[in-house]
């Protein structure tokens, strides 16, 4: 077998683990220098991924043993379709947040001076993001999960406040998951002695019986759940989101869940076959069923919030509800719709969060109630939010129409009826809360208030022209980029999932 | 079921550790107890995986060259005379994670007694619910 072997893989994880390592000293000897530092870095893995992108669609995976050693004794970093996918999305969101970083955190923090520490998180957060995708080792995979989580508790942390019992919360929680994860990691090396996912893969099929897989198996899922924030493993997730600076609720939101689901899919399919998650042990049906929980309890909670990032935060549990239900339907179309999905809600939570940062940044507001008349102050800022928020309800020719209508038809070629009713249900109900802040933000203030003016004088009073104040430009155009990349990538959705999606299809699914 | 529990005492160790590990995080209301209680549920698992690579009458995994010679011509090893050395490798990783974690944790416990005065979760909660919301009177 003719391996593609190169460096890459262990490039686009040590470029920012490395940038991380000098960036304090680089801060002590000079600070202006850490921000420029931190974005070259963040753009040396986007253009990485780009040519990882270039050379997987080419030639196949890419892999990479580290320090010499062969697989499975060796650990070995991988790059395949589905990784190119994560790869790509990763370097977009997190290069985008950290040019909005600049203006938004210089606010937020505390003291002026935490600006190197929070940008030498920042790079460890991302090298951990890297990491859980190219990583093709199970206990490798751990370590990088929990850099993630560590970084992240801290960048949440930073908000200070409110802030700091939720990253508790937060920590508490996650380190549950991520010791159900290494749990199972045991379970399976000491039923197979291995820890290589491919080699796994080719050794479990006939431990399949073997209680120690299946209960491998189960905490594995678990681990992974409260990671990714699956209903109702959710707890740690609206507290973490909506008090967390707002850079920091725009990244968390779109990458760390992001990469538990990507994770679980890896699991669930890739290392187990297909057949043992949906006959042998039929877990995925039971996640599809709390997907579709998630997604309607999620909805519902998030119409009965008042604060702007609370619902985003809401929304974001029924959103892996969606990811969740896709994947579970264990057919072509749903696994499609599943990763589609968790491509457009990273890329459409990250703009929402984005927006809801700029507001606070500009006018200090975040009641939902408060935002009347927004769009005539921040133009640009309103018309981002709403673009992306007709994505979430699913109205075309946007991204979140698309992964719905792929979700509704795997739905419908598993003959799963209910889940069909649930996806609408959910949709509509996402109308319900995004039209309801819309509407608050395209409101003009003149009726409640020339109501009151007529009430007292008679005469109505001229209110004056509300300022235009919009976001700063670093702030706003990467808003603007993530609202178009939505509307890109609905009207490319077939060369999306033609190119990158299809060949992640396990050969055994139904199509 | 006595059997199975003697011959599987490190599982039944790690569950019971596990379980008090859970029993502190879910029923304390203090922070620091929650903490401690969440690092009792990382070790008994790290404990577990130790002890996965324990062999009975095995000796460390140091290969001794001369004596191994000595006995037969040929290069094989008797794997069954040694522990297996990789769960402690791997565990040694694991305990590096969980020291960080703790330090984390610890670093925000700080924090939360510097910003809120108080250590005990329902004090923080009501405290929290009062500056949320400025119109239910704080205690």
């Amino acid at each position: 077998m003719n391996i593609h072997q190169s460096a890459l893989p262990i490039l686009i994880v040590a470029a920012p683990l490395f940038t991380s390592f000098v960036l304090p000293v680089l801060g002590w000897w000079k600070r202006a220098a850490v921000f420029p530092v931190t974005l070259a870095a963040l753009a040396f893995c986007g253009g990485a991924s780009i040519v990882a992108a270039r050379e997987v669609l080419a030639t196949g995976p890419i892999h990479y043993f580290l320090g010499g050693w062969a697989p499975p004794w060796g650990i070995e970093f991988r790059i395949d379709h589905l990784g190119v996918v994560m790869l790509l999305l990763l370097s977009f969101i997190t290069f985008l947040v950290g040019i909005y970083s600049k203006r938004s955190i210089a606010r937020e923090l505390p003291e002026p001076d935490q600006e190197v520490p929070f940008y030498t998180v920042y790079l460890l957060l991302v090298s951990g993001l890297m990491g859980i995708v190219v990583t093709a080792d199970m206990f490798n995979l751990y370590v990088f999960l929990e850099i993630t989580s560590l970084s992240s508790y801290a960048l949440i942390a930073v908000g200070g406040g409110v802030a700091v019992v939720s990253a508790f919360r937060y920590v508490i929680l996650g380190t549950v998951g991520a010791a159900f994860y290494l749990l199972a990691v045991g379970y399976l090396y000491s039923v197979t002695g291995s820890l290589n996912m491919a080699d796994l893969a080719t050794i479990l099929p006939d431990l399949y019986d073997s209680n120690a897989v299946r209960v491998g198996f189960a905490c594995m899922v678990i681990g992974l759940s409260i990671k990714m924030a699956l209903f109702p493993m959710h707890a740690w997730l609206p507290g973490a989101y909506s008090d967390a600076p707002s850079a920091v609720s725009a990244l968390l939101a779109a990458t760390t869940t992001k990469v538990a689901a990507y994770a679980l899919v890896r699991v669930v399919f890739f290392v187990f076959e297909p057949r043992f998650s949906v006959e042998i042990i039929p877990v995925t049906a039971l996640l599809s069923w709390m997907g579709a929980i998630a997604m309607i309890v999620g909805s519902t909670m998030a119409i009965a919030q008042s604060d702007l990032k609370r619902m985003l935060a809401y929304s974001s549990v029924a959103q892996i509800g969606y990811i969740v239900l896709g994947v579970s339907l264990a057919n072509a179309m749903g696994l499609t719709a599943g990763l589609f999905h968790l491509i457009n809600h990273s890329v459409m939570k990250a703009c929402l969060f984005l927006v809801a940062g700029s507001i606070v940044y500009r006018t200090g507001l975040r009641k939902i109630h408060e935002l009347r008349n927004l769009s005539a102050k921040m133009p640009w800022t309103a018309a981002a939010f709403s673009v992306v928020a007709f994505s979430m309800i699913g109205i075309p020719p946007t991204a979140g129409f698309f992964s719905k209508l792929y979700l509704i038809l795997g739905a419908i070629n598993a003959e799963q009826w209910v889940f069909v009713g649930v996806i609408l249900l959910s949709s509509i109900l996402a109308l319900a809360y995004f039209v309801n802040v819309i509407r608050y933000m395209y409101l003009s203030p003149d009726k409640a208030e020339t109501g009151t003016a007529t009430t007292t004088g008679g005469q109505p009073v001229a209110i004056p022209e509300p300022q235009r104040d919009e976001a700063p430009v670093s702030m706003l155009v990467p808003m603007l980029i993530l609202a178009v990349s939505v509307v890109l990538l609905g009207l490319f959705n077939g060369e999306i999932v033609s190119r990158f999606l299809d060949p992640v299809v396990p050969a055994s699914f139904s199509r | 079921m006595i059997d199975f529990a003697i011959g599987h005492f490190n599982v039944v160790a790690y569950v019971v550790l596990m379980m008090l590990g859970f029993y502190a995080m879910t029923a304390k209301t203090n922070l620091v107890k929650k903490l401690v209680g969440m690092n009792i549920f990382q070790w008994s698992i790290t404990l577990f995986i130790v002890s996965l690579g324990a062999k009975r009458g095995a000796t460390i995994p140091i290969i001794l060259r001369d004596a191994d010679h000595a006995s037969s011509d040929a290069t094989v090893l008797e794997a069954a005379l040694y522990v297996n050395p990789l769960p402690h490798v791997l565990m040694l990783t694991a305990i590096v994670v969980g020291v960080a974690t703790t330090g984390v944790a610890l670093a925000l416990l700080l924090r939360i007694h510097k910003q809120h005065g108080t250590l005990e979760e329902d004090e923080l909660l009501e405290k929290i619910r009062s500056s949320r919301n400025p119109l239910v009177p704080s205690r």
